[in-house]
């Protein structure tokens, strides 16, 4: 064999080798991953009954369901979103608009962008000392207030970018006319964006409704139905994670039925997000 | 602004190189039409609006530092940077150090980002390159949506599931044939429990994978493709494309990718809370459990009494709070570059 032919040979043996690794890397990758959801949906289903959604939280050993961490999760993730969606509909707008070539605004979407990842346990320890501390008593309110505080960051980055994403003609074309900038934004910008910024939304949403770390020491558990935010309030992650805990069987099925339902919700929205934003390109 | 109604800018300000004030004879302000003075409000108004939002998201991160601070500050008194540097936790005599907790967490992201990155860049090699293309669009959907499920999920499949199978299967199997190695084997000895560190390193590893391999994804497309197929005219193989080509060009943001991941890691709480054992000592095996700084808050915090306790925990959570803010800031900077690339 000439010297050519080995090195053509090596080159290819090394291109099947790393070939194959990476294949395996994918393929071991979707292997765990799959294992994962199909623990969660076999264990799921088979622990999913009406009674999750009509009875509340048992004791161990005896039958109940899930009906109170539910409607505190619902009321949490509504009043939070409530407050982070105009906070950060508002400051994704300076940040495209008004501060678009500001230096200022660079240092904002730089914290922004850390604050979306930073850890949400810090959220949950920020909101327990300025509100838990000062009310002297864990409630729903504070956290719904750590629940908007981790969906901010999402909203603002993610209406920034669609509305960097409007084009230069819609805005001529409203200046042309005279148009107020304000005017422009609300009533050409906005709706302009609007299924993208919806998109966003729905993303914080789908954070929200996983998050158990900023609720622990701010919502806190309520073993009962109680409608009062003013008060320790359960929500479906937090009694996951006591159920899974703990050492009772029965406890340990609910809390897989409130896994499949945290997961199915978080992946429907963001597969309902994902459908929007198609719809606008 | 282009939407100002007042068309007459200061002379000074705009014509004032050009042309003489005295020739633009601009009067200083022309009388404004109750119409235009409204708008003029509304105007302001809005902008004031939209900024103070901004300005009070960006607060929010010197806001959470400030309160950490404060509240952390009778424990950084008490002990001074011994904090740091002792392993003791003992909340009956009110002695604390923080080691144990910092050690645990950069053990097991160490562990998370050993496991989890050659796996994310193995698979956004192969959805780059070699993947079918058919397969592609799918495979990264299922992927980012993968990234999306909640961590408690992880953490609750880790309990559940894969530490009774460590327990019973892979902890016996590297106690006998790694453990009499010198060294090595230190790591891997001890009863087989299951949870503990290296429990909740793989569940992190797991859960920070598509996280890195999404991202990565992303940066790797960035890549030129007129690059790509330059190189396989000369008749580059397929490894040599990603080794020659898509690697070296992507690298600043591969790192950032990582780093990104990394910051998860760091930071993430409910999976590693279930799986990591919750004790407060530093153990050279892998097998034994211990504890994160996230972990120690989730687990302790509500539980806590009295202030230096409490405080100690919130000087914790400072800690993390800092480690976290470096490795995402170094990341970000990472990623700017290669935004900035794919908006050309």
């Amino acid at each position: 064999m000439s010297n050519g032919e080995t090195l053509l040979a090596r080159r290819k043996l090394v291109n099947l080798v790393m070939m194959g690794l990476c294949s395996g890397a994918a393929g071991l990758a979707i292997l765990v991953l799959a294992l994962i959801l199909w623990h969660l949906v076999s264990r799921g289903v088979s622990a999913l009954s009406p009674d999750i959604f009509t009875r509340t939280t048992p004791p161990p050993g005896s039958p109940g369901g899930l009906l109170n961490p539910i409607l505190g999760s619902l009321a949490m993730s509504v009043a939070g979103i409530a407050v982070a969606a105009p906070l950060g509909l508002l400051s994704g707008t300076y940040l495209a608009e008004y501060g678009r070539y500001s230096r200022v605004a660079q240092v904002v979407r730089f914290v922004n962008d850390i604050l979306l990842s930073a850890p949400s346990i810090i959220v949950g320890l920020f909101v327990y000392s300025v509100m838990v501390v000062p009310m002297s008593h864990f409630s729903g309110w504070a956290g719904a207030a750590a629940l908007a505080l981790v969906a901010v960051p999402v909203i603002v980055r993610t209406t920034e970018d669609v509305l960097r994403m409007v084009p230069a003609t819609l805005r001529e074309a409203a200046f042309a006319l005279g148009v107020p900038y304000w005017r422009f934004i609300v009533n050409v910008a906005w709706r302009a964006a609007k299924s993208g910024i919806v998109t966003g939304i729905l993303l914080a949403v789908a954070r929200i409704s996983g998050e158990t770390a900023p609720l622990l020491f701010t919502a806190l558990n309520n073993q009962f139905l109680s409608t009062d935010m003013n008060g320790p309030t359960a929500s479906l992650p937090v009694v996951i994670f006591q159920f899974a805990m703990s050492p009772y069987r029965d406890w340990q099925h609910l809390a897989w039925a409130g896994a499949l339902l945290v997961s199915a919700t978080v992946l429907l929205i963001n597969v309902l997000a994902r459908w929007l934003a198609r719809q606008r390109s | 602004m282009a939407g100002e109604v007042r068309p007459n800018p200061p002379a000074e300000g705009r014509g004032g190189d050009i042309f003489p004030a005295a020739v633009l004879s601009v009067p200083d302000a022309i009388p404004e039409s109750p119409e235009a003075v409204h708008t003029g409000l509304a105007e302001r108004g809005f902008a004031l609006v939209c900024r103070s939002a901004a300005f009070a998201v960006a607060g929010l991160l010197l806001a959470v530092f400030a309160v950490l601070a404060i509240n952390a500050a009778p424990t950084l008194h008490a002990f001074g940077f011994g904090f740091l540097t002792t392993e003791v936790w003992n909340p009956v005599t009110e002695r604390f150090g923080a080691l144990a907790p910092i050690c645990g967490t950069l053990v097991t992201s160490a562990i998370a980002m050993l496991i989890g990155l050659p796996l994310a860049l193995g698979a956004a090699l192969f959805l780059n390159e070699y993947c079918p293309h058919r397969l592609r669009g799918p495979v990264i959907v299922a992927i980012e949506l993968l990234a999306a499920v909640p961590s408690i999920i992880y953490g609750m499949w880790g309990l559940l599931v894969l530490a009774p199978f460590l327990s019973a299967h892979f902890q016996p199997f590297m106690t006998a044939w790694v453990g009499p190695i010198p060294i090595l084997g230190t790591l891997f000895q001890g009863p087989p429990f299951g949870i503990g560190m290296l429990a909740a390193g793989l569940i992190l590893g797991f859960m920070v994978l598509p996280f890195i391999a999404s991202v990565s994804c992303q940066v790797l497309a960035t890549v030129d493709p007129v690059l790509r197929e330059a190189a396989y005219g000369v008749g580059a193989t397929t490894w040599e494309v990603c080794r020659n080509v898509l690697l070296p060009f992507s690298r600043t943001g591969l790192l950032g990718a990582a780093m990104l991941g990394l910051g998860r890691a760091l930071g993430e709480t409910m999976a590693v809370t279930f799986v990591i054992g919750n004790s407060h000592r530093i153990s050279a095996s892998l097998f034994a459990p211990g504890t994160t700084i996230s972990a120690s808050l989730a687990n302790e915090f509500t539980e806590a009494v009295g202030d230096t306790y409490l405080s100690s925990l919130q000087a914790l959570g400072l800690v993390l709070f800092l480690i976290t803010f470096i490795v995402l800031a170094a990341a970000r900077l990472l990623m700017r570059h290669v935004e900035r690339r794919a908006a050309h």
